[in-house]
């Protein structure tokens, strides 16, 4: 009997956390889950919320790479549709981030739909394609 | 050569296999040779790799995807290892090399479980070898050798990383050992005291280089990447992190099991889960399922094959496991204010905690199922995993003193006022005079009261100060391992919440300010080296009246095609002063360049307080007696003459 007790009890705890855990978890999604935007789909489902954080992710458009005042980087982003997402980073760039390049960024839009990112995505091997942007990209053998 | 290598790979697979056969029929003999002559035949194979990769033979394909005549030697050798098809091989010859060590080592007196935990082992080898074979195999030559190779990943070329996977995979394949004796006690459904007895060392043995991989491959993401941290909660990263904190549960529910004989089932079940996580990383880092900053060139269909191997073996051991576990006898009743009691919360909050991070890191995968594209990033674990773990911090400093099977708590309220204490005076401190978040002063606290209640528990422990050197290694493993994760604590806490990172925009000549260092831009140079030019900056930093150097480098590899950033690191004790060079840029016809700039205030105990975790380990299983004879001398030395003659 004693036992039998204890394993409820044990179960009981356990279950405490769980369910503890299982709050936090959809707490911790509900505030950070980011959602992925390509420039097709923004076309498509329309902005954000701004403000609200979100990734984006396409090629960097060919020639669209300029440079601003303190260390800021402007670009496009672009995937073959209407669309293309003009983006502001401030930093360094990732040693693989290229013109015609797959980029993944986080960051927000505002209201006018341009783009800041706080990340850009860096890869360490330029066979890697992010899975988000496999559609965009062949990998050369 | 190659070829003779490849035949070896073939040979140690059809031995595996054998031994695999020879074990589950009990013959321990047999099955202990066979697993001798594995081993060897797999060493010779992976030899003919290092010395096709030392001498750049570029008539084998994957020397000639991922190497070069001009790499340094040393990554011309950790280069065997830096490519798929080389890990693999190296993964294979970690798992033969735990059976070769089992075949000699375990002895429980048992002969016919040391037979069957030997034929497991060798039926995992045998599915890392056919995975080797058929679906990743090294061995493959070129038709048209060229004269020369297209060089390993430049990120790669690094002394961290050159011995961050062999390191990483001691501990992952570790865990096969452990996965064997799990699934051996679970066939003859006998879980004592002596079985944890043996599996805690070898647990130990693949937890202690773990720690060490994954301190390494930190450690290199934070000076090789530029970007200042040294944890990004990224899906690589998880992947790592989920077999430790299983592996960290299984250490302290063995501890219930050999003395207790309690937790067994638990303790099978966790034995088998961290070799499923282990196998369960793999996957994920090379299937290119989830998107990493860490993955490299990835092929979903080898990412099939390693699902369909997790599966398998995971679901044969969950399966015995569950028409064996009722069978399994449990220890003595004890009450929930216990050292069990306390066991138990600790192993369920690491297994919970564990569980939050798999959720998060498959969480692309679920929305993706529900028709949505969504991650979670460093936000989802801060806001998870923190607030999960910290209750067993708190408690650990209080519990560890707890007795087995019941424990008088009338003195708990003197542990309150303690914690309480320092959580006030840290977090007044903290908040009043030096103004950093409150969060953030109650996170050094809660190391602090760590470090301090794990010192407390060792002198409790010993009554006497001399006695301190008389207490088993185990008690001083077990505080080191506690002591290391306070000053981790308070190392993860000051540099996450304290780090300074600006972006400077510098002119030749230009100054900028950086947590208290003054930085001038000095000089800008093309340097070259080896295989790689660079571009190497020279910037100057004062403060008070100090003066350095910092040179901040770009280097570009023309044999890949790549650049890397190379950080300019100034250590002090207060923290690291961190700089990395970007981009050159013409604004307005004058020619600036950007730097990355951080002050990373008390990194060192980040990597320290893992390095203390790992030596913990690795103290608490150390036989008997390795450092008796001296401690007993020192015993003698310091005791009062009185004593002595008793």
């Amino acid at each position: 009997m004693r036992a039998r007790t204890q394993r409820l009890i044990t179960v009981a705890i356990a279950a405490i956390l769980v369910l503890a855990a299982a709050g936090l978890v959809t707490y911790a999604v509900r505030e950070s889950a980011n959602l992925f935007y390509t420039p097709e789909r923004l076309a498509k489902v329309g902005l954000p919320e701004p403000g609200k954080t979100v990734k984006i992710g396409g090629l960097v458009e060919p020639g669209s790479l300029a440079y601003g005042e303190n260390a800021e980087i402007r670009f496009s982003v672009i995937d073959g549709s209407e669309m293309t997402i003009h983006v502001s980073y401030t930093g360094i760039a990732p040693d693989l981030f290229q013109e015609g390049q797959g980029v993944v960024a986080t960051g927000r839009f505002d209201t006018a739909g341009k783009f800041t990112a706080t990340e850009l995505l860096a890869k360490h091997d330029e066979n890697y394609i992010p899975r988000e942007l496999r559609h965009l990209e062949a990998p050369e053998t | 050569m190659i070829e003779f290598g490849h035949f070896a790979a073939i040979l140690a697979f059809c031995l595996s296999g054998l031994q695999g056969v020879q074990g589950l029929r009990g013959q321990r003999g047999p099955a202990a040779f066979l697993a001798l002559t594995a081993l060897g035949a797999m060493g010779v194979s992976f030899l003919t790799l290092v010395m096709a990769f030392a001498r750049s033979d570029f008539s084998v394909a994957l020397v000639a995807n991922h190497s070069h005549t001009l790499k340094p030697f040393l990554y011309k050798i950790a280069g065997t290892w830096g490519n798929h098809e080389g890990s693999m091989a190296l993964w294979c010859l970690v798992t033969l090399g735990f059976g070769a060590a089992g075949a000699v080592f375990l002895r429980t007196g048992r002969p016919k479980f040391e037979a069957r935990s030997l034929g497991i082992q060798g039926l995992v080898a045998a599915g890392s070898l056919a995975y080797l074979l058929f679906a990743s195999s090294p061995f493959m030559r070129v038709a048209e050798p060229e004269l020369q190779g297209d060089s390993l990943n430049p990120l790669l070329q690094d002394p961290a990383l050159a011995f961050h996977p062999p390191l990483l995979y001691l501990g992952y394949v570790g865990y096969s050992f452990v996965f064997a004796m799990a699934a051996a006690a679970l066939i003859e459904a006998r879980v004592d005291r002596i079985w944890a007895k043996a599996v805690r060392g070898w647990a130990m043995a693949a937890f202690v280089p773990l720690s060490g991989g994954i301190m390494l491959g930190a450690l290199w993401a934070y000076y090789e990447l530029g970007w200042g941290g040294w944890w990004f909660w990224d899906p690589v990263e998880n992947a790592s992190l989920m077999p430790w904190l299983l592996g960290a549960a299984l250490l302290h529910s063995l501890i219930v099991t050999e003395k207790r004989g309690g937790f067994a089932v638990w303790s099978v079940l966790l034995a088998v889960l961290a070799f499923c996580f282990s196998i369960l990383g793999a996957f994920l880092v090379r299937s290119g399922i989830l998107t990493s900053v860490h993955a490299f060139a990835d092929d979903p269909t080898r990412g099939l094959v390693l699902l369909i191997g997790l599966l398998a073996y995971g679901g044969a051991a969950l399966g015995l496991f569950a028409f064996r576990a009722y069978k399994i006898k449990g220890g003595p009743i004890w009450a929930a204010a216990s050292r069990e009691g306390a066991l138990m919360g600790n192993n369920l909050i690491l297994a919970v905690a564990t569980a939050t991070v798999l959720l998060g890191t498959l969480f692309p995968l679920i929305a993706e199922a529900f028709g949505r594209q969504m991650s979670v990033g460093e936000p989802y674990f801060r806001l998870t995993f923190v607030p999960i773990m910290a209750p067993a911090l708190i408690a650990l400093p209080v519990v560890q003193a707890w007795s087995w099977g019941r424990m008088d708590l009338s003195g708990i309220w003197k542990w309150a006022a303690a914690f309480a204490g320092i959580c006030a005076v840290f977090g007044l401190l903290g908040v009043g005079l030096m103004d950093i978040p409150l969060f953030a002063a109650l996170g050094v606290a809660l190391g602090v009261w760590l470090v301090g209640g794990s010192m407390w528990e060792l002198k409790r422990r010993a009554v006497t100060w001399p006695r301190l050197l008389k207490l088993p290694l185990r008690v001083w493993g077990m505080t080191l391992a506690h002591i290391g994760l306070g000053v981790f604590v308070v190392g993860a806490v000051v540099e996450t919440s304290q780090r300074y990172e600006t972006t400077l925009d510098l002119a030749m000549g230009g100054r900028a300010e950086v947590a208290g260092w003054t930085l001038s831009l000095e000089d800008m140079r093309v340097v070259e080296g080896p295989n790689w030019f660079s571009d190497r900056a020279t910037i100057s930093a004062s403060k008070g009246g100090a003066m350095i150097e910092l040179r901040p480098e770009k280097r570009y590899y023309p044999a890949a095609r790549m650049p890397t950033s190379e950080t300019a690191i100034h250590k002090s004790p207060s923290g690291d002063l961190y700089l990395a060079l970007g981009d050159r840029r013409e604004v307005n016809g004058q020619v600036r360049w950007t730097f990355r700039a951080y002050f990373n205030p008390l990194i060192d105990l980040v990597f320290g307080g893992v390095i203390l975790m790992a030596l913990g380990g690795l103290f608490s299983v150390l036989p008997r007696g390795v450092f008796k004879a001296r401690a007993r001398q020192a015993d003698m030395a310091s005791l009062p003459a009185g004593e002595l003659a008793e």
